[in-house]
């Protein structure tokens, strides 16, 4: 009898240390959820956002020496949170806003997440972001460019990204420059679809260019993920615009890469808005047939044994795919947001908001090429920045603009094939 | 009429013939078994995938990958037939559509964890790149594609009406115990539909393959435009999915390019509603 009364206490010690011990665990892990489109039509763009952010979660827990003073590499973990790691809670919005949404809600609720990251997709993220709001958890998007996403008031949403307001000028300053030089681009016709992003974009860059004083001459929407774009090219072949500004997921645009081969037109300057044209598969799959193509991005590899080169390398050992401007963009994101955790030294989401809201990193330590992160009382970085690149080759990017940031000269007109 | 206008009604009609050639399987399973198979669309992207497969490892074109592609749509036809058809057929409505509906998901996903969710392209030049033929431009894939649509429709129905196996399966369409009675196994008929059905989607996938993008999503956009040309047409009349579909595609192509591409699909769905409302089998479904 005495004996079984000792096993019992010992057996109820042991599993009241390994609770304690559990506990003191939980504590030494700070989990965030990032919401991304890992099936469906945009999967592609989603799998690179987990690969990037699984680098990023790399060097965040682990000692990377060799990447200097690049924040959060040096140590293992958190040092404000006394080396606590990070975990990432992946959940797949599928495509949809209301799916989006709902696995914000059950990360916040039930995984117990301290802040979110994502959606990719705009108009997933305007979902996400508000159930976020709704629960004062911390939502920062790396990657979703649609304005409206900065105006609706919200307390705890942040974006490190440049959005369509910066890109219509960095669009209008480019051309200015080209027409400068002797390129004629007075007609400017906008391709978008018609979900949150290509309507917002198009919708800004209307805006903007007739502020500017230069109207879009033609408008063509289009339904996303279409099964065939044949008359909008037709369109686009008859009104002959100077310039061509694509807005489109990567399964649309390799589509209008094909039927622009097929019915034989060539804009004289493609320039694409990111989105499927930054995705490596469109690249791999009608990257030879869209040559001279221009697009906007911040990444840039920058010279061998610098910290965006060796983040480049563990990106294409991890992914098996260049790293491209979007998934630069995410992990940058995912950079910050811990860097503010780290900062706030504690998991409180208000700590980590009011941490966020006193971000200010120089553009030395950032991996993207921002003029630095700064947030404004919107959740806007105003520092966000960008440059044109260009698919020369049809393999590989190049920054062709502004002069200073430029690798080799734009090519012009558009090649194609 | 304008040069471009004629351009857009040609191309209407290869993309409406498009239409027809992967939904001639689904009117011929939903017309013969009233089973709605929510995989349709699913299989047509196996079909691709397998076209896919057959030019990486045989660097082999449409040739070679259609038959293929049939050949293991039409085996996979029958597996589902016997694995999952048959049973659903005996259970309610719901069971068929969550049964297919599954189905369709298996597929799918089975698909994105063994090749990915990167977009896969067959190169333009494989079965031709574009032809001019009196200035208008057409690509020769889907002319192919546009000319086997006319063969398999042709195919299909001769089958259905001259050949014995044809009145065989119309019998058990009918009236699957009067066909019992008359010593035709409704099994064998029924696997037969779904192995025929599902390699004419096989060699539709294979074809398409050649000018559309390759990835495991692209059952879905293509589904709904199935069930809209085989509604249209009448279910189980593969003629009609052949007019169906000519007619979407070209009314989908000229609202596209004459209003805006946005308002394509409302023009199409009001029509296409407008006339069910009128007549409800469709243009050549039995009333």
């Amino acid at each position: 009898m005495k004996f079984k009364h000792i096993v019992g206490l010992l057996c109820a010690a042991s599993v009241s240390v390994a609770f304690a011990g559990g506990a003191l665990a939980e504590d030494k892990v700070v989990k965030i959820g990032a919401v991304f489109p890992l099936s469906g039509n945009a999967a592609s763009a989603g799998n690179h956002a987990k690969a990037a952010l699984e680098v990023a979660i790399d060097i965040i827990n682990n000692a990377h020496p060799e990447l200097g003073n690049f924040p959060l590499a040096k140590n293992v973990g958190l040092a404000g949170l006394g080396g606590a790691k990070v975990e990432v809670v992946f959940a797949d919005n599928q495509g949809s806003p209301a799916t989006g949404q709902n696995q914000a809600l059950r990360l916040i609720t039930e995984e117990k997440v301290v802040a979110l990251t994502g959606a990719y997709q705009s108009g997933i993220t305007l979902t996400a972001s508000a159930i976020a709001e709704k629960y004062g958890i911390p939502f920062l998007t790396g990657e979703s460019v649609a304005a409206n996403l900065t105006e609706r008031g919200f307390k705890w949403f942040f974006r490190t990204t440049p959005i369509a307001t910066d890109f219509v000028k960095v669009y209008f300053d480019f051309l200015t420059d080209m027409k400068a030089a002797g390129v004629k681009t007075d007609n400017v016709a906008l391709v978008h679809d018609n979900t949150e992003y290509g309507t917002s974009v198009a919708n800004t860059i209307t805006t903007g260019f007739k502020e500017k004083g230069q109207p879009i001459a033609l408008d063509v929407a289009y339904p996303s993920n279409a099964t065939d774009v044949q008359s909008q090219v037709l369109q686009l072949k008859e009104k002959k615009p100077d310039v061509a500004i694509m807005i489109s997921y990567t399964s649309d645009a390799i589509l209008f890469a094909k039927t622009f081969q097929a019915q034989d037109y060539k804009p004289p300057i493609l320039l694409a808005d990111d989105a499927g044209y930054s995705d490596p598969s469109f690249i791999k799959s009608v990257g030879k047939i869209s040559q001279g193509a221009f697009n906007r991005s911040a990444w840039s590899v920058g010279p061998p044994g610098s910290p965006t080169a060796i983040i480049a390398k563990m990106y294409k050992e991890k992914s098996g795919d260049e790293m491209d401007d979007t998934a630069g963009r995410e992990m940058q994101g995912f950079f910050v947001l811990v860097d503010a955790i780290d900062r706030a030294g504690s998991t409180d989401p208000a700590k980590i908001q009011a941490a966020l809201k006193a971000t200010d990193l120089k553009p030395e330590q950032l991996m993207m090429g921002y003029k630095g992160v700064k947030f404004d009382d919107k959740g806007q970085n105003t520092l966000a920045s960008a440059v044109i690149i260009q698919l020369q080759d049809g393999e590989n990017y190049v920054a062709v603009w502004p002069k200073a940031n430029a690798e080799k000269a734009p090519v012009l007109p558009y090649k194609g094939w | 009429m304008s040069f471009v206008l004629v351009q857009v009604i040609v191309g209407g009609l290869l993309l409406g013939a498009v239409y027809a050639l992967f939904s001639s399987g689904l009117t011929l399973v939903w017309g013969m078994m009233n089973v709605v198979n929510f995989a349709h669309g699913d299989f047509v992207m196996l079909g691709m995938y397998v076209a896919y497969l057959v030019y990486t490892l045989l660097g082999a074109g449409p040739l070679v990958g259609a038959p293929i592609a049939m050949l293991v749509l039409a085996t996979l036809g029958v597996v589902v037939y016997f694995g999952l058809i048959r049973d659903i057929m005996k259970g309610p409505m719901l069971a068929q559509i969550l049964g297919t509906f599954g189905l369709a998901l298996l597929l799918r996903y089975s698909v994105f964890w063994w090749f990915g969710a990167n977009f896969l392209t067959l190169p333009e030049n494989l079965v031709g790149g574009t032809l001019e033929l009196f200035g208008i431009r057409v690509q020769a894939s889907r002319l192919l594609a546009g000319i086997v649509a006319l063969m398999v429709t042709l195919g299909l129905h001769l089958l259905l009406t001259r050949t014995s196996l044809g009145s065989k399966m119309l019998a058990v369409a009918e009236d699957s115990t009067a066909a019992q009675l008359m010593g035709i196994r409704p099994d064998s008929m029924q696997a037969v539909a779904w192995a025929i059905a599902a390699g004419a989607t096989g060699l539709a996938g294979a074809l398409i393959a050649t000018f559309f993008y390759i990835v495991p999503t692209v059952g879905e956009t293509l589904a709904i435009v199935a069930f809209v040309t085989v509604s249209l047409g009448g279910f189980g009349s593969v003629p009609g999915a052949l007019v169906a579909g000519l007619l979407i595609g070209v009314i989908e192509s000229l609202s596209g390019y004459l209003i805006g591409a946005i308002y394509q699909d409302i023009v199409v769905y009001s029509l296409f509603l407008g006339f069910l409302w009128f007549r409800p089998q469709g243009l050549m479904g039995k009333s």
